[in-house]
């Protein structure tokens, strides 16, 4: 008897946490985006599609694929850049393994947006990079580096790149090494072996450190707010804008409703190429 | 091939210490425009300890993150031992619900929590940060701590009910234990991912409790002040601190 209570109320207590504070407040947006204003910006209750339709201006389609298309692009380098360094760390020795972890955590104690003020100091007209740079004589007077797309892509992947090497060094180290020499006794050569043998077992730290990177990559306002220009308006700036300046929320409300969707259209094309992988990895 | 590695990895944490080390090079710059180097001074140090409201919201900061992992933590931590030990109606939906809260990306929930809470009429402030933090911290650690549990042999369970223990005496005595080094680790990961945020924070907390980045975007409007980055490198020198000093009491303790 007691133990069914435990049970209960253990299972009980994270359900009901998830649904105040995750389904509801989601249920709330996809309500709010279906209102109007009034002239004086009183959220109306005279349900319409007005604020969907709004979206639809080439404004806003034009700031949702940018964003889309960043975060992309921030993933793939991400993932670029922290396969080999989660492939070479889980090759330490296991004595040093928890440390250099740890190291790869630490700049993450000092806010991210101290963080990248920091970059911003580095790549301004006459920061570190373009004295660096100068004194080099590979340039010779300093050039525009902020304010930049490249600025707001290097923020990016600088934020979001731990997020990328922490599940792959997890499924990397839990490889199992036998099968990967299993391989080489057979014949297979070095890029066999990664092509058919390490990649498709370390797919899903690949598939988690991609989800991690890419899903705040759409959020994350203030790197394009401190590094990039006018032009890089990003869907968390948009929303941001609208939520806690413009105030208009039923607008916001929508083009969140619209980024979820986007993102399962995303999420299902995924599983599906995913699926057919497998398929073909395993007849 | 050695050599490589070596310097790839290197290279990758030059990347990620950079900006640290600007930070701590611009704290003793006499400059006021933090761009150009001038002279060492401690100028910045000094009015750090004048101006308290900077490094209240830093002691603002460390405090949400640290009972926002805690709450996290011990949520997230029962939640996974329910999913991993009992079967029973709703597992699926809950298991979905935990996914699409990890993968939500920040600002969509920081925007629904924000509307959440204003059509719950909450102040906002200390109280809606936490349980904002708390939300996004629970599904790493009840992914963490569950998928630990998932890689144990369940005979272990098994053979403490046949000697007799019960439900919460397994779980006390055999689950837990075993769980720690995950537990610990999602508790880490939710402290640095409090701490880190600025998405969610900027939506969901008021003017009369300031954390840092809040603090720090309202001063940036009259340019950003040096004690910022004094304030950084001081909290930096106390993390490298306290993670050497766990380096050294783990390396101490005999194998």
């Amino acid at each position: 008897m007691r133990a069914n209570v435990f049970k209960t109320s253990i299972i009980l207590l994270l359900s009901v946490w998830l649904v105040v504070f995750v389904l509801v407040p989601n249920v709330l947006v996809l309500v709010a985006s279906f209102l109007g204003r009034d002239e004086s910006g009183f959220i109306q209750f005279s349900p319409s599609f007005d604020n969907y339709l709004r979206l639809l201006d080439p404004i806003y389609v034009r700031v949702f694929a940018h964003s889309l298309g960043l975060a992309l692009l921030t993933t793939l380098v991400c993932l670029g850049m922290g396969y080999p360094f989660a492939y070479f760390l889980a090759q330490c020795r296991p004595s040093v393994r928890p440390v250099l972890l740890t190291l790869v955590i630490v700049p993450f104690w000092t806010n991210s947006l101290i963080r990248t003020y920091a970059i911003r100091s580095l790549l301004a007209a006459k920061g570190l990079m373009n004295n660096t740079l100068i004194a080099l004589g590979l340039i010779d007077e300093p050039i525009r580096l902020l304010y930049t797309g490249s600025a707001v892509l290097i923020g990016m992947v600088y934020i979001l790149l731990p997020f990328m090497i922490l599940p792959l060094f997890s499924a990397i180290e839990k490889l199992d090494r036998r099968l990967v020499e299993a391989a080489a006794d057979l014949g297979a050569g070095r890029w066999r072996r990664f092509w058919h043998v390490t990649l498709p077992l370390t797919l899903p730290g690949i598939i988690a450190g991609c989800l991690l990177v890419f899903m705040p990559a759409l959020g994350l306002f203030f790197i394009a707010d401190v590094l990039g220009g006018s032009r890089d308006l990003l869907v968390g700036n948009f929303l941001k804008d609208q939520f806690l300046d413009a105030r208009d929320w039923p607008f916001g409300a929508a083009a969140s409703v619209v980024l979820i969707g986007l993102l399962l259209l995303f999420l299902s094309a995924y599983a599906y190429s995913l699926k057919q992988f497998t398929a073909e990895e395993k007849p | 091939m050695d050599k490589l590695k070596t310097s790839y990895m290197a290279l990758i944490f030059g990347f990620l210490y950079l900006p640290m080390a600007v930070l701590v090079l611009y704290s003793f710059n006499s400059s006021k425009y933090s761009i150009r180097w001038e002279a060492f001074s401690l100028d910045w140090y000094r009015s750090l300890t004048t101006d308290a409201t900077l490094v209240d919201a830093a002691m603002n900061s460390l405090l949400v993150a640290c009972l926002a992992a805690s709450v996290a933590c011990a949520m997230g931590t029962l939640g996974a031992v329910g999913l991993y030990r009992y079967r029973f109606k709703g597992r699926n939906a809950l298991q979905g619900l935990l996914f699409v809260t990890l993968m939500s990306p920040d600002i969509v929930m920081a925007v629904s929590l924000l509307v959440l809470f204003i059509a719950l009429q909450l102040q906002l402030g200390f109280w809606t940060l936490l349980l904002s933090h708390t939300t996004f911290c629970l599904p790493f650690v009840t992914v963490t701590v569950l998928s630990r549990l998932q890689g144990f042999d369940k005979h272990l369970i098994e053979a403490a009910s046949d000697l007799g223990a019960g439900e919460w005496q397994a779980i006390r005595h055999i689950v837990l234990p075993l769980a720690m080094p995950a537990i610990m680790a999602g508790w880490l990961l939710s402290f640095t991912l409090s701490l880190d945020d600025v998405v969610v924070s900027f939506f969901v907390t008021g003017p009369e409790f300031e954390v840092l980045p809040l603090k720090i975007f309202s001063m940036v409007r009259l340019g950003v002040k040096p004690e910022v980055n004094a304030l950084a490198t001081l909290l930096f020198a106390v993390s490298l601190a306290v993670v050497s000093g766990a380096q050294y009491l783990l390396q101490r303790k005999p194998q």
